[in-house]
């Protein structure tokens, strides 16, 4: 019965996202649908990224490497899976729609494992090492894309066709994605295996003086993380004609941060927010590029300094709408 | 035989290089438990604050005239870089670390990712994005012995890195603030007890290491000839990589650990290919992580609650 009820209101969800993607083609020019996508992908991103640094505490810098892999990934599995599956089923949306999402799974798949590969040795200790070895692995990352003659080395990946990768990302497609992210996430941190997460963060000796097994659910937390971002990764290849090395610089992964700090560390509804406000800012200080990174980096300091939650802290906005008192994801009672 | 000599040389000078800096990490470390992003940055306009007190000097006149810089000078140079960066560090750790020195551990750990940041593109902004050519502050001799070819280069950067680090283990060993250093980094709380005023001795701590990176950032720019405002983000993270490898807290530590990376690069860019004398790095990091996370020189330290 209850899954019915799920399932009824997931349908409803997509016809919904459906009836927006209309509209939004319909009454928007490109370049504002483009921002529009952009937001939805920065979402993913934010969302996920929020899981490992705020809702675990264990803070990566080097997330853009993540998102190359799972834009690599699905870009590359992509392109060889679309001959096999429009052999079989014909060409036509419904493969279309069936490559990408396999492409976009796959993509997943290759950054959750290299965020296992990652995260085991690094997270299996306290301190501050995931920050340095995710900074360490976003640069080599590059260098290893940058040098892969079958993905195309320093001119990027455009699969075997001259006009490049099919434009497969549109408005549904995207905010799919992003409620299937959103709702995963929330469910996640909301469930007592997020609760441990929290309890790593705020004390981890406590935590596993409490038989939290703190090394197993930090890993699995970041290969989760690790695979949202490649979703996005994933999503963003297929907004473009190929995936460049340059496209994941260290920038991307400040950009990330951004995200999470502006909204809060800790809380999925600030990440949303920061993740629109990044792309919007992104497009309005377009002629400040250059001092783009300097004002970024003096909003971080600043926010630190001043307000170190962030806007929102650890709460969310339905829970400051419901007017309950304070509700925080540390004692989620009302969410169980 | 001689291919592996001419690499073991380049390998101890560039590794030399990354000792210098990787004292600065491991001593903020010591006593903080801060990652201090900003030290490559610091190193970086070490390097630039060369580059430009060299050309007030006016070292372009002396090349003009087919004269060596005279010695002096040089050392000039090298001292008012150092003070710089010095009075950098000072003010990063007034300005932007002491307001959340008490906040939990990620607070501290983003603003020095934001200090990082901010100096990576006001860098960028000040001195071009565009490489630099070194100005040759040195001029470069020759010399080969058995095959081997040796430049006055090279032996300078090792020598001036050994007297540094020597000074420092003097300093650190045998001076009151060099006490109350290691004190600090013992139990800072019970330092303050003891009447050490901690503030000022994080201040010499931060002034001493970034002193030492604009050494480090000097001699870097002697040797790999062009600079640029983003050149600490990968030299600082290798540095990182050395003090975590010798011991992190450890300054003994963070010389051994910075000869060892210098090597690995340079045998690996020799032997291997020159494009994964990076990546060499990083897996040397997988690897210390996992099998000796306390480093070569390093205690192992028990978590009390």
């Amino acid at each position: 019965m209850r899954a019915a009820v799920r399932v009824a209101i997931a349908g409803a969800v997509l016809l919904a996202i459906y009836a927006l993607r209309l509209g939004v083609e319909a009454a928007f020019t490109e370049y504002v649908q483009r921002i529009i996508l952009l937001a939805g992908i920065n979402v993913i991103l934010a969302v996920g990224l929020n899981l490992i640094n705020g809702t675990t505490g264990q803070f990566s810098i080097g997330h853009a490497g993540f998102m190359a892999v799972g834009a690599y990934g699905a870009a590359f599995v992509g392109v060889k899976l679309a001959g096999p599956v429009h052999g079989a089923l014909g060409s036509g949306a419904f493969s279309d729609a069936i490559v990408f999402n396999l492409a976009l799974l796959a993509g997943a798949l290759f950054a959750g494992v290299s965020g296992l590969i990652v995260g085991m040795p690094s997270l299996r200790l306290r301190g501050d090492y995931l920050a340095v070895v995710t900074l360490g692995f976003g640069e080599i990352i590059r260098i290893l894309f940058n040098n892969a003659a079958f993905l195309g080395s320093a001119t990027g990946y455009f699969g075997d066709d001259p006009s490049g990768l099919p434009a497969y990302t549109n408005f549904f497609w995207v905010f799919a994605w992003v409620s299937a992210v959103v709702v995963g996430i929330h469910n996640l941190t909301f469930s007592q295996t997020g609760r441990s997460l929290t309890a790593i963060r705020e004390d981890e000796i406590a935590a596993e003086a409490m038989a939290t097994p703190s090394t197993r659910l930090k890993v699995t937390a970041f290969a989760i993380s690790a695979a949202t971002a490649g979703i996005a990764g994933g999503l963003f290849a297929h907004m473009q004609a190929g995936v460049r090395p340059e496209d994941f610089r260290f920038e991307k992964s400040i950009d990330m941060i951004v995200m999470i700090i502006v909204g809060g560390l800790g809380s999925i509804s600030g990440a949303i927010l920061g993740g629109i406000f990044v792309a919007v800012s992104l497009e309005l200080m377009r002629d400040l590029q250059q001092y783009r990174l300097v004002l970024y980096a003096l909003l971080l300091i600043v926010i630190m300094i001043v307000r170190p939650q962030g806007l929102l802290g650890t709460r969310e906005l339905h829970h400051l709408l419901r007017r309950k008192k304070t509700a925080q994801p540390a004692t989620p009672t009302e969410s169980a | 035989m001689t291919q592996f000599l001419q690499q073991l040389i380049n390998g101890l000078s560039l590794g030399s290089i990354y000792a210098l800096i990787a004292l600065g990490y491991t001593m903020v470390y010591g006593i903080l438990k801060l990652i201090n992003f900003a030290h490559g940055e610091v190193f970086m306009v070490g390097a630039y604050t060369g580059f430009y007190a060299a050309g007030a000097l006016g070292v372009v006149g002396f090349e003009a005239h087919n004269q060596a810089f005279p010695l002096y000078l040089a050392l000039l140079v090298l001292i008012i870089a150092m003070a710089a960066a010095a009075l950098l560090g000072v003010t990063i750790e007034f300005l932007a670390y002491r307001p959340v020195r008490s906040a939990p551990r990620l607070t501290p750990l983003i603003t020095a990712i934001g200090v990082s940041l901010f100096l990576q593109n006001a860098g960028m902004l000040l001195f071009s994005p565009n490489p630099q050519r070194y100005p040759a502050i040195l001029s470069e001799v020759r010399f080969e012995w058995f095959g081997v070819i040796v430049t006055n280069i090279k032996l300078t950067i090792f020598a001036v890195a050994l007297c540094l680090m020597l000074g420092l283990h003097l300093f650190v060993q045998r001076t009151w603030t060099g006490r109350a250093m290691r004190a600090l980094s013992f139990n800072i709380d019970a330092a303050r007890l003891m009447g050490i005023d901690t503030n000022r001795v994080i201040r010499s701590t931060f002034a001493i290491g970034s002193a030492l990176a604009a050494a480090g950032g000097i001699l870097f720019g002697l040797d790999q000839i062009t600079i640029n405002p983003l050149m600490g983000v990968l030299t600082g993270l290798k540095a990182f990589v050395a003090a975590v490898l010798g011991g992190i807290g450890s300054i003994p530590g963070a010389v051994v650990g910075g000869l060892l990376i210098g090597l690995a690069e340079q045998l690996t860019a020799g032997y291997l290919s020159p494009e994964y004398r990076d990546a060499i790095t990083f897996l040397i990091l997988i690897l210390i992580l996992l099998l000796k996370p306390e480093g070569l020189l390093g205690v192992v330290r028990v978590e009390k609650v």
